[in-house]
C-alpha cells in the first residue's frame, strides 16, 4: 500500500472520528449516549432504503433520505416514551432494533441490487476509499469519502460555533434556556439532525461500530479529564483523531478490521484516562491518597517540632530522628520533610533541623485550626469533649483562613478550647 | 416475634456518622427513643432525616457508630421493625395489585419459595381494612390516588405486625381524608404500645400529631418530648441556616 | 414457494423441527427474563451484554477450534459478564453516568469482537468458522445437540423464575423494603442478572448479538399493555417471544439469504404495535372508544338539559326545534339530530320533525341533570370560590362524572346552607 493511499485512509478515519467525537460530547453531557447509538443504527435502514429506491449512490438523495431516518428514530423514541408511556430505555431499544432489523432485511434481500453487504454495514469499506475517487471535469480531486466527511465536519463545527451558547444552556440549564426564549426542543432536534447526518456520512466509510464508538467514547474520555466545555470539545476531537491514527497501525499489526482497531484504541484511551484520573481512577486515587498522606505527615511534623519547642524537651538533632518520629510510612515521611524544607518551614541551624519562623507560624495556624474546630464541635454542634479530638485531628488540615475566621465569629471569639488550652492567634484574623 | 428482646429501649443510636462519597451528611448522632411514643423527625431539606432511618435499617452504610433495637443489633431484630418508604421510591406503573403489595409485608414470615396461604391473605385483607382500602384489593396500583398509594404502603407495614415502625414522609402529598386516617392509625399503634418514628415536613402539625420529636440538621439539634424540646430557640438552631460552617467543612473533606 | 411452506409445516424435516423448537424456547425464555430487565429499567444492559459477548465467542473459537456450542457459550458468558462488571466499575466512579458506561462497553467490546472476527476470517480455516452467524443470527446453523443444551438452559431459567417468582418481583418493585425483611438483596440481584446473562447467551445464535436486545425488550413491553399482573405479563411475553421466534425461523427457511434475527425482531415489533393499538383498556383503540363513548354521553346529557332549559324559557312548550337546540348548545344540526336519534332509541326522546319532545322518562332524567349541574355550579362559586363567569364551563365537564355519593354530599351542603331544597336558581340567566 503506497503512502498516499495510507494517508487517505487515515484521513477518512480521522475526519469521521472527529465529527462524531465533536457531536458526541454533547450526547454524553446530556445523558443521551444511547440515543446516539440508536440513531446510528437507525440510519442504516435509511441508507438501505435510499439505495433501494434511488438505485444509485448519488449523494444528495441518499444523504437526505438516510439522515431523515435518524431523526425519525429520535421522534419515535420520544413518542413511544411520551404517548405510549413506555420506559425511556425500553423505547430506545425497541426503536433502534426494529429499524436496524429492517435495514438488514433490505440489504440481505436485495443484495444484488444494493452495493452493500452486511459486514460492510458493520465496519465499512474504509480500505477502499482511496480508490473511490471524485472526479470533476476530468480532474482527480481525491477520494469521495474525504470530501464528504470533510464537508460534514465543517458543517458540524459551524453548528457548534453558531449555537454554542444555546447548546450549552439547553444542556446544563434547560429552565434558563426556556426563560431566554431558547427552545430546548429545537436545540434537541438540531442536534439529532446533525448526529444523523454525520453518522450517514461516516457509515459508508467506517461502518456502524466505529460511528457508535466515536459518538460516545471520546466524549466520555474528555469528560473525565476536564470540567470546561470548550476544553472538553477539543479533547474529545483529539481523542477521536488519535484513535483513528493509532488504530490504523494496530489493524495492520493484527491483520484485521481497521474500524474495529480504531474502536479498541478509543477504548484504550478511555481506560487510560479512567485509571489515571485522580478522582475516579484506581491508580489516580492511590496516587492521590499517597500525596494526602504526605501532607498529613508534613503538618504533623511541624506540630511535633513546635510542641517540643514549647515544652523545651531535647530538640531534634538529626534527620533520622525527625523521620523516626513520624507515624507515616518511610517514603511519605521523606517527602514530607522535603515539602517542609521547600516551603521554608524547616531549616538547618548548627547541624540540627528546626522550625524556621515561617514554620512556627504554620504550626501555630494548624494548632489554632485544631482547637477552633474542637470548640466549634463542642459548643455549636453539641458534641461531648471526649468525641472531638479525633475529629479535629482530621479537620485541622483543611481549615483555610476564611473558614477559621467564620468559626471565630461563630464561637464569639473565645480564647480557650474545651480542654482549657489557649487557642493561639496567628495575627491574620485582625486583617479581616 | 421469634427473637427475644434484651431491654426495653426500642431504638438506641450511639455516635453514628454517615458519609456519602466521603462527604459527611450526619455527624455523631447519639439518641435514645423511649417506648410507646409517636416521634416526629424534622429538619430542613437535605438535613439527613431519610438518611437517619435508612441507616438504622442498614440500607445505607455507616462510617462509625452502632444501633441497637431493644438492646440487640438491628440485623437480629428485623422482624420487630416495620418500614414505610417514601412514595416516590417505587414505580407505581408496576404490574401488581394492591393486595399483592400488602402481602409483601409477610414475605419475611412466609419465607423462600413458598406462596402465601389463606391465613396470610386474611392478614393482608385485615390490614387493608384498617386503612379503609379493602375495596381496592384487586386494583392495579397505578390507578390509585396519592393518598390511596400511601395507605397501601401503610397496610403493608401493618401486615408486618412490628413493634417499631419507621415511616418516611407518610403525610406528604396526601388528601385530608388520608391524613386523618393516618393520624388515627398512629394513635391506634401507640395505644397498643408500639413506637413510631415519622419523618415529617410540616412543622405546624408537630405538636398536634407527635409527643416526641427529633430535630436534626446534619447533626442532632435536640430530641425529647415535644412540649419541652419543640421551642423557638431549637427551631432557630435547626432551620437557622448557621450550618454553613459544617457544610463548608464537609465540602473541604470531600474535596480531598 | 407454496410447496416450501407445505414442506415446512409438515414438520417432516427433523432439522426444521429441532431448529423451530430451539428458537421458540429461546425466544420465550429471553422474553420472560426480559420482563424483569425492562421493569428494572435495565433494558439496555441486555443490549450491552449481547454486544460484549462477541469477543468471548471469538476467543473461545480461537482456543478450542470447534464450533460446538458449549465452549462458545462459555466464552460468550465470560466476556459478557466482564463487560457488565466494567459497566458497574465505570459507573461506580460517579462521574461517568450509566448510559455512557453502557455505550462505551457495548461499542468497545463489540469492536474488539470484530477485530478478532476479521482476524479469524483471514486465517486459512477461518472462513468455515461460522462465527459471523453470531452477528445477525442464523437459527438454521444450530446443531441438534447444541439445541438440547440450549433447551435445557431455557428450561432451567424458567424453573428458577417460577420458584423465586415472588422474591424477584419484590426485588424489582421495592428493593429497599425487600432488604429490610432480611432477604439477601444483593445476592438475588446478582442471581437475576446471571439468569438474564444466560438467557441472552442462549439466544445469541438465533438472533445475533446486535439484535438480541430486542428479544428481551420488545415482547415484554408488548405484554405490559395487556395485563396488570406480573405473572400474566411474563406469560404473555413468553408467548409473543415464542411466536416471533417461530416466524423468524419459518420465514428465513423460505429465503436462506435472510438471517433469522431481523425477522424475529420485526415480528416482535409487529406484535408490539398490535398490542399498543388493540389491547383492552391500555390500547389506543380502546382509549379512543372510551373517549368517544364519553363524548356521546356528554352530548346526550347536554341535549336533555338544553331541551328542558329552552322549554322553560318558552313557557313550558313540549316541543323544541332542532335549530333552537343547535344554537343553545352551540352544536351543528347534524350533531343534535344524531344525539336525538340515540336518545330516541333509549326511549328518552320522541321525534316530531322538525322538533324533538321529551318522554316522561326523558323529562325526569333532564330534571335530574339540571339539578346536578346547579349543585356543582353552586359548589364551585360558593365553596371553591370560582368566578361565576367561569363556572358554566367547568360545571359542564365535571358534572357528568360525579358519582352518586358526591351528589348527595353536595345536596347536603346546599340544604344546610339554606338555599332551599331541590330546585334553585341557576347562576346564569339561561
Amino acid at each position: 500500500m503506497d503512502q498516499l493511499a495510507t494517508f487517505w485512509i487515515i484521513l477518512t478515519g480521522a475526519l469521521a472520528s472527529a465529527s462524531c467525537a465533536l457531536l458526541g460530547t454533547y450526547l454524553v453531557l446530556r445523558k443521551m449516549s444511547l440515543i446516539g447509538d440508536a440513531i446510528s443504527h437507525s440510519v442504516l435502514a435509511g441508507i438501505a432504503m435510499a439505495y433501494w429506491l434511488s438505485g444509485s449512490r448519488s449523494i444528495l438523495p441518499m444523504f437526505i433520505g438516510a439522515s431523515s431516518f435518524g431523526v425519525i428514530a429520535a421522534l419515535l423514541i420520544e413518542s413511544l416514551n411520551k404517548k405510549w408511556r413506555i420506559y425511556e430505555d425500553a423505547s430506545i431499544g425497541i426503536v433502534f432494533t426494529a429499524l436496524f432489523a429492517f435495514g438488514v432485511l433490505l440489504i440481505s434481500n436485495f443484495a444484488g441490487q444494493i452495493d452493500l453487504d452486511q459486514e460492510c454495514v458493520l465496519y465499512g469499506e474504509i480500505a477502499y476509499t482511496p480508490w473511490d475517487l471524485l472526479a470533476f471535469k476530468g480532474v482527480n480531486l481525491g477520494p469521495r469519502a474525504v470530501w464528504l466527511l470533510g464537508f460534514v465536519l465543517l458543517l458540524d463545527v459551524l453548528m457548534v460555533v453558531l449555537f454554542y451558547k444555546e447548546l450549552m444552556l439547553a444542556s446544563f440549564d434547560p429552565a434558563m434556556a426556556v426563560s431566554l426564549g431558547i427552545s430546548s426542543t429545537a436545540i434537541h432536534y438540531i442536534l439529532m439532525t446533525a448526529v444523523s447526518m454525520t453518522t450517514v456520512a461516516a457509515f459508508e466509510s467506517v461502518g456502524a461500530i466505529l460511528v457508535v464508538a466515536m459518538l460516545i467514547v471520546p466524549g466520555a474520555t474528555a469528560y473525565l479529564l476536564t470540567d470546561r466545555l470548550k476544553v472538553m470539545l477539543v479533547l474529545s476531537v483529539a481523542v477521536g483523531v488519535a484513535s483513528a491514527v493509532i488504530g490504523y497501525y494496530l489493524a495492520g499489526l493484527w491483520d484485521s478490521s481497521i474500524a474495529g482497531a480504531m474502536t479498541i484504541t478509543a477504548g484504550g484511551l478511555f481506560a487510560l484516562a479512567f485509571l489515571l484520573s485522580p478522582k475516579y481512577g484506581i491508580l489516580g486515587k492511590s496516587l492521590h491518597q499517597f500525596k494526602l498522606g504526605i501532607r498529613y505527615a508534613a503538618d504533623h511534623m511541624l506540630l511535633t517540632l513546635s510542641r517540643e519547642a514549647e515544652s523545651q524537651t531535647i530538640p531534634v538533632r538529626s534527620r533520622r530522628q525527625l523521620l523516626a518520629l513520624s507515624n507515616a510510612t518511610a517514603i511519605q515521611a521523606r517527602f514530607a520533610l522535603m515539602q517542609n524544607v521547600r516551603a521554608g518551614f524547616i531549616g538547618r541551624a548548627n547541624g540540627d533541623l528546626t522550625l524556621t519562623d515561617a514554620g512556627k507560624r504554620a504550626a501555630i495556624s494548624l494548632l489554632q485550626g485544631h482547637r477552633l474546630w474542637e470548640t466549634f464541635l463542642n459548643e455549636k454542634v453539641g458534641l461531648p469533649s471526649d468525641h472531638i479530638h479525633e475529629a479535629a485531628n482530621r479537620m485541622e488540615h483543611f481549615l483555610d483562613e476564611r473558614l477559621k475566621h467564620d468559626i471565630i465569629e461563630e464561637i464569639g471569639g473565645r480564647r480557650k478550647d474545651p480542654h482549657g488550652k489557649d487557642i493561639p492567634e496567628t495575627g491574620d484574623e485582625a486583617s479581616r | 416475634m421469634k427473637i427475644e428482646k434484651a431491654n426495653d429501649i426500642p431504638l438506641e443510636i450511639h455516635d453514628m456518622t454517615i458519609a456519602y462519597h466521603k462527604k459527611p451528611v450526619l455527624w455523631d448522632v447519639d439518641l435514645i427513643v423511649p417506648e410507646g411514643k409517636l416521634v416526629g423527625i424534622v429538619g430542613p431539606n437535605g438535613a439527613g432525616k431519610s438518611t437517619l432511618i435508612k441507616a438504622v435499617m442498614g440500607l445505607i452504610p455507616k462510617a462509625s457508630g452502632w444501633i441497637k433495637v431493644y438492646g440487640k443489633p438491628y440485623e437480629e431484630m428485623r422482624s420487630w421493625v416495620g418500614y414505610v418508604p417514601q412514595r416516590e421510591s417505587v414505580d407505581w406503573d408496576f404490574p401488581i395489585n394492591v393486595r399483592e403489595v400488602v402481602l409483601m409485608g409477610l414475605y419475611g414470615k412466609i419465607g423462600w419459595v413458598k406462596r402465601p396461604d389463606k391465613a396470610h391473605v386474611r392478614i393482608a385483607e385485615e390490614s387493608l381494612e384498617r386503612v379503609d382500602m379493602q375495596a381496592f384489593a384487586k386494583r392495579q396500583i397505578s390507578q390509585l390516588s396519592g393518598g390511596q398509594q400511601q395507605r397501601v404502603f401503610l397496610a403493608r407495614a401493618l401486615a408486618q405486625d412490628s413493634q417499631i415502625y419507621l415511616m418516611d414522609e407518610p403525610f406528604s402529598g396526601v388528601d385530608a381524608a388520608t391524613e386523618k386516617a393516618i393520624i388515627q392509625l398512629l394513635g391506634e399503634l401507640r395505644s397498643r404500645g408500639k413506637t413510631v418514628l415519622v419523618v415529617h415536613h410540616d412543622l405546624q402539625t408537630i405538636p398536634n400529631y407527635f409527643d416526641w420529636v427529633i430535630m436534626l440538621n446534619m447533626r442532632i439539634v435536640a430530641t425529647g418530648p415535644v412540649s419541652q424540646v419543640f421551642t423557638n430557640e431549637n427551631l432557630h438552631r435547626t432551620y437557622g441556616g448557621k450550618l454553613t460552617i459544617l457544610s463548608e467543612a464537609a465540602e473541604a473533606v470531600s474535596r480531598t | 414457494m407454496a410447496d416450501q411452506i407445505a414442506r415446512f409445516f409438515s414438520f417432516q424435516d427433523a432439522n426444521v423441527r429441532y431448529v423451530l423448537f430451539g428458537s421458540v424456547i429461546l425466544s420465550a425464555a429471553a422474553a420472560v427474563l426480559g420482563s424483569f430487565a425492562v421493569l428494572r429499567k435495565r433494558s439496555l444492559l441486555g443490549d450491552a451484554l449481547a454486544h460484549a459477548a462477541l469477543p468471548g465467542v471469538c476467543v473461545a473459537f480461537m482456543l478450542t477450534g470447534t464450533k460446538s456450542i458449549l465452549p462458545l457459550l462459555i466464552g460468550a458468558t465470560v466476556s459478557g459478564v466482564l463487560g457488565v462488571l466494567m459497566i458497574q466499575a465505570v459507573t461506580a466512579s460517579g462521574k461517568i453516568k450509566s448510559d455512557a458506561a453502557i455505550g462505551i462497553v457495548l461499542s468497545v467490546f463489540f469492536g474488539a469482537g470484530i477485530v478478532l472476527l476479521t482476524h479469524i476470517q483471514k486465517q486459512p480455516l477461518g472462513n468455515q468458522s461460522g462465527l459471523d452467524k453470531f452477528l445477525f443470527g442464523q437459527a438454521a446453523a444450530m446443531l441438534p445437540k447444541d439445541l438440547l443444551v440450549m433447551g435445557m438452559i431455557s428450561f432451567f431459567l424458567l424453573v428458577v423464575i417460577l420458584l423465586l417468582f415472588k422474591e424477584f418481583r419484590l426485588l424489582t418493585f421495592d428493593p429497599d423494603f425487600f432488604a429490610t425483611l432480611g432477604f439477601p438483596v444483593a445476592f438475588l440481584d446478582l442471581l437475576l442478572m446471571a439468569l438474564i446473562v444466560l438467557a441472552v447467551m442462549a439466544g445469541l445464535q438465533a438472533v445475533g448479538v446486535i439484535l438480541m436486545a430486542a428479544m428481551l425488550i420488545t415482547p415484554a413491553v408488548a405484554a405490559k399493555f395487556w395485563t396488570n399482573r406480573l405473572s400474566a405479563m411474563i406469560a404473555v411475553a413468553g408467548i409473543i417471544g415464542a411466536v416471533a421466534g417461530f416466524f423468524g425461523t419459518f420465514l428465513s427457511s423460505l429465503a436462506p439469504r435472510i438471517p433469522t434475527g431481523p425477522v424475529m425482531v420485526l415480528s416482535a415489533t409487529f406484535f408490539l404495535i398490535l398490542s399498543a393499538l388493540l389491547a383492552p383498556q391500555k390500547g389506543v383503540v380502546a382509549k379512543w372508544r372510551l373517549h368517544m363513548r364519553n363524548k356521546r354521553r356528554m352530548a346526550q346529557e347536554h341535549f336533555l338539559r338544553g331541551w328542558l332549559e329552552i322549554s322553560k324559557q318558552n313557557s313550558g312548550h313540549d316541543r323544541v326545534e332542532v335549530g333552537e337546540l343547535a344554537t343553545h348548545l352551540r352544536l351543528s344540526r347534524q350533531a343534535i339530530e344524531k344525539a336525538g336519534r340515540r336518545l330516541m332509541r333509549q326511549g328518552l326522546v320522541s321525534i316530531q320533525p322538525p322538533c324533538f319532545a321529551l318522554t316522561e322518562v326523558g323529562r325526569q332524567k333532564a330534571t335530574r341533570l339540571i339539578k346536578t349541574h346547579r349543585l356543582w355550579e353552586y359548589y364551585l362559586i360558593h365553596r371553591a370560590q370560582i368566578d361565576p363567569d367561569h363556572v358554566h364551563r367547568d360545571a359542564d365537564e365535571v358534572e357528568h362524572i360525579l358519582p352518586p355519593h358526591v351528589i348527595s354530599e353536595l345536596e347536603k351542603i346546599v340544604e344546610t346552607e339554606g338555599v332551599g331544597s331541590g330546585k334553585f336558581a341557576s347562576a346564569h340567566p339561561t
